[in-house]
């Protein structure tokens, strides 16, 4: 007990001592402030003036962060900036990262999340592993104790670094305010080239404070890292030569060529060849939805046709994808018969789950128009229609009834489809984790690159809302469509607050079946129905958003859903529209987990 | 399963926590490191880890070792078996010097085993014993069994490759050829 109170009394003189030193910086006299400026045009700046400058060196204009004791020099900083730099203020420090996420996702930019030390850190945590596994530019700064502190468990010291350093691409430690330039230039080169990922920079607070000369230079070269393998001539050929001979060819559309913006690249390959494909989730709106070649969305919840196909092509093709057992199924009975050739930018992927034939390492948009060059025009109808009565069956025992039910209660993949349609395919569609989330990936028709936000690798719920207000300060001129559950939504439900103080024009559908739904699908089909902790008793969401001055409406009848969409839509500002869905719906086609990709639940609709 | 011993060779930037980015990997894939010694290389700035661990196979390898090069700071990782090397360890030995007395004479353990004494005083004596693995533990072994032994300690494996050059040293040729065709090209523009 005696031990704790000396604790309790060390903490309260510490963050007493904390601001006087603050206190004393702004009680500046005239002779310091007259010396400020001299230092200025000397470029003598202290730490958090560097931060901010080299953040706008990089082309940031708009942040995502919470202020705290290791951080307040940063946002002291910030105040002198708000014209060129925009902080957002969030709720929760996940909030922060998953808004960064959401952000660099639409606008291909790194996204910069800014957080105090300890708790902040460790908030930030989940986001942080999303951004690993889902291969977004991220860098997130956060603040950290007085070097002299460090390792002695002082107030809101956590080892950031060592918990990072597994779920980042780069994790560094700055202590002295020399190194901040630097350390900031190296983050951004790492976050965003190669294969993007996270990058967390954790700053003491006296390098913050502290001062030194200030220039800035943007990393284009470390020795030690090699972000884009060159092309290799014979390898090219090689694949050209397999897709040249294959009579079944299937490419496999993965989030590499959104993040290699090979988007176009891609197209002309994939035309040139008359090669069929089909999208793994994040994948899904590197290419128009309704392209001819489309076959649709791969894994555990995508079609019928391409699953099955993949164990019938002759040459699969796979770019920018990392075969995610969501997508092979069981390994051992995977793609055997084909020949595969491998695209991607990440050696350390090449052989990791499908043995290649063919290995084309580097960057999607230098590799594929080399390839593309070496291709014969073809068109391969046959194939193609033999594509076709796997997708009627799936229609008819599966799309029909969940996109035009006959009554009943409303379903989640009606009310995507709906949304989708008022939109044209034009819209940001961010999903929050679990049944909605492969509903919308299933019904939800891309236009346009850069359009789905979902939380792939680390399938975190709570990313949704969040990940939408980001995706709004990627592509203001867009509509973002956040699609969330009753669960995820409660997760991270709090950023309504963010929503209200910034104004952020996000309309969020919430597909209400007041369950956890996809555990409870499983509990259903694998679990004896036995409904273990996945019913929820909600709140009354409208009213929630209310309190919040979201404008929401709640949706129980078929006949109101178009004119609820309607008016969500024209609404000028964040919406809340929420579908009352039916409690026990399915999501279909289903691949059991570790089963092969061949062996298709389709549910007992007719 | 038989499990092959391999030595994993590392070079990265002299910086803090590299080590730590190092270990997790293995823990990850469920390696065990059998022995490990670092050291700064020829070039400055520039650390050497010599790691040693089982696997089942070269496959098991070969993605250890791309998950380690992938890493920002690890400038080469690669993997060799025994056959590729010439590798070496270092033992110590403290015997005490009563024993080793009563022991009566020790030429024949000195020429037997190629012991080179490091040390003599009125309390102990200090063996030193480099070679492989098995070497350095049949003389723990003698020793135990006759003078007995009072404090043992082995060093991690260290290693060179048979073949001619480094590995490194065409890496890093190579990618001082590709900074300056960058700083060309940022002149040019
Ligand atoms: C942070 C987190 N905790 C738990 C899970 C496991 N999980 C996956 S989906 C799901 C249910 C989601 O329920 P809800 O948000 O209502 O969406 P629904 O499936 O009903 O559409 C759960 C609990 C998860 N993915 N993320
Ligand atoms: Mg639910």
């Amino acid at each position: 007990m005696i031990v704790k109170e000396n604790q309790v009394q060390s903490v309260v003189a510490l963050s007493a001592s904390m601001e006087v030193a603050v206190r004393g910086e702004n009680r500046m006299g005239e002779e310091a402030n007259a010396r400020k400026e001299i230092e200025a045009r000397e470029e003598i700046l202290s730490g958090s003036e560097i931060i901010v400058r080299a953040l706008m060196a990089e082309g940031v204009d708009t942040l995502f962060g919470y202020p705290g004791g290791a951080v307040i020099p940063i946002f002291d900083a910030l105040y002198d900036h708000k014209e060129r730099m925009r902080h957002i203020l969030v709720r929760h420090e996940q909030g922060a990262v998953h808004a960064a996420q959401g952000y660099a996702r639409v606008s291909g930019k790194v996204g910069v999340a800014l957080v105090t030390s300890g708790p902040g850190a460790t908030n930030a945590i989940t986001g942080i592993a999303d951004a690993m596994m889902d291969s977004t530019p991220l860098v997130v700064i956060s603040g950290q104790v007085t070097s002299n502190l460090l390792g002695s468990d002082a107030f809101q010291e956590a080892d950031v670094i060592g918990v990072t350093q597994p779920i980042t691409k780069w994790a560094h430690q700055v202590r002295r305010v020399e190194e901040i330039a630097w350390a900031i230039s190296k983050a951004f080169y790492i976050a965003s080239s190669g294969r993007p990922g996270p990058v967390v920079i954790d700053i003491a607070k006296d390098a913050q404070v502290n001062s030194c000369t200030y220039s800035y230079e943007r990393t284009t070269f470390l020795r030690s890292y090699q972000p884009v393998p060159e092309p290799e001539e014979d390898r090219i050929k090689q694949a050209a030569e397999l897709i040249n001979r294959a009579k079944k060819p299937l490419a496999l559309v993965g989030q590499g060529v959104t993040l290699g913006n090979a988007e176009h690249e891609l197209q002309a390959f994939l035309e040139k060849g008359g090669i069929p494909f089909a999208s793994t989730t994040l994948g899904l709106s590197a290419m128009p939805s309704g392209h001819p070649l489309n076959r649709g969305m791969l894994g555990m919840h995508g079609n019928v046709a391409p699953n099955i196909k993949s164990n019938e092509c002759d040459v699969l093709i796979a770019i920018g994808m990392r075969f995610d057992d969501r997508v092979t199924g069981n390994l051992d009975t995977y793609a055997k018969q084909a020949k595969v050739i491998h695209f991607d930018i990440d050696l350390s992927e090449m052989d990791k789950n499908v043995m290649t034939t063919v290995k084309v390492v580097g960057d999607a948009k230098q590799t594929l128009p080399l390839v593309t060059d070496y291709l014969e025009e073809r068109t391969h109808p046959e194939w193609l229609a033999e594509f076709e009565p796997l997708h009627e069956k799936e229609y008819d025992r599966v799309i029909r009834s969940e996109l035009y039910p006959e009554g009943g209660a409303i379903k989640m993949g009606e009310v995507v489809n709906k949304v989708s349609e008022a939109t044209r395919g034009k819209a940001i569609c961010v999903t929050d984790v679990g049944q909605h989330q492969m509903m919308s990936a299933r019904y939800f028709k891309f236009t346009r690159h850069r359009s789905l936000v979902t939380s792939g690798g680390l399938g975190t719920m709570g990313f949704g809302l969040p990940a939408g207000i980001g995706a709004k300060y990627g592509a203001p001129d867009r509509t973002v469509c956040i699609f969330v559950g009753d669960g995820g939504l409660q997760m991270t439900m709090h950023e309504f607050g963010t929503i209200m103080e910034h104004a952020v024009d996000v309309k969020i559908i919430l597909l209400n079946n007041s369950y956890l739904g996809m555990v409870r699908q499983w509990q259903e089909l694998f679990f004896e129905e036995r409904y273990s902790s996945t019913r929820m008793k909600n709140p009354d969401f409208v009213k929630v958003a209310d309190a919040y001055g979201i404008k929401g409406r709640k949706v129980t009848r078929r006949e109101e859903l178009d004119g609820a969409i309607r008016e969500m839509l024209g609404h000028d500002g964040a919406y809340l529209l929420e579908v009352v869905v039916e409690t026990k719906g399915m999501v279909y086609p289903m691949v059991p987990a570790g089963e092969s990709i061949t062996n298709i639940l389709l549910g007992n609709s007719q | 399963m038989s499990k092959t011993l391999y030595t994993i060779t590392v070079f990265s930037e002299n910086r803090v926590g590299v080590l730590n980015q190092i270990t997790t990997i293995f823990t990850r894939r469920q390696l065990n490191i059998e022995t490990l010694s670092v050291s700064p290389s020829t070039i400055e700035g520039i650390h050497k880890f010599t790691i040693t661990t089982f696997a089942d196979d070269e496959v098991v390898m070969k993605k250890l070792v791309r998950l380690i090069d992938k890493r920002v700071d690890i400038l080469k990782a690669y993997y060799n078996t025994d056959e590729d090397l010439v590798h070496q360890e270092l033992a110590l030995y403290k015997l005490s010097t009563e024993k080793v007395l009563e022991h009566g004479s020790i030429e024949y353990l000195v020429r037997k085993y190629n012991v080179r004494i490091l040390e003599i005083s009125k309390d102990c004596v200090v063996f030193l014993k480099a070679g492989h693995f098995a070497e350095t533990q049949a003389l723990f072994e003698e020793l135990a069994n006759t003078i007995g032994v009072l404090q043992f300690v082995r060093s991690g494996r260290i290693a060179i490759t048979k073949s001619k050059v480094e590995r490194l040293s065409d890496m890093l040729a190579k990618r001082e050829e590709q900074k300056r065709a960058l700083e060309q090209e940022k002149v040019m523009e």
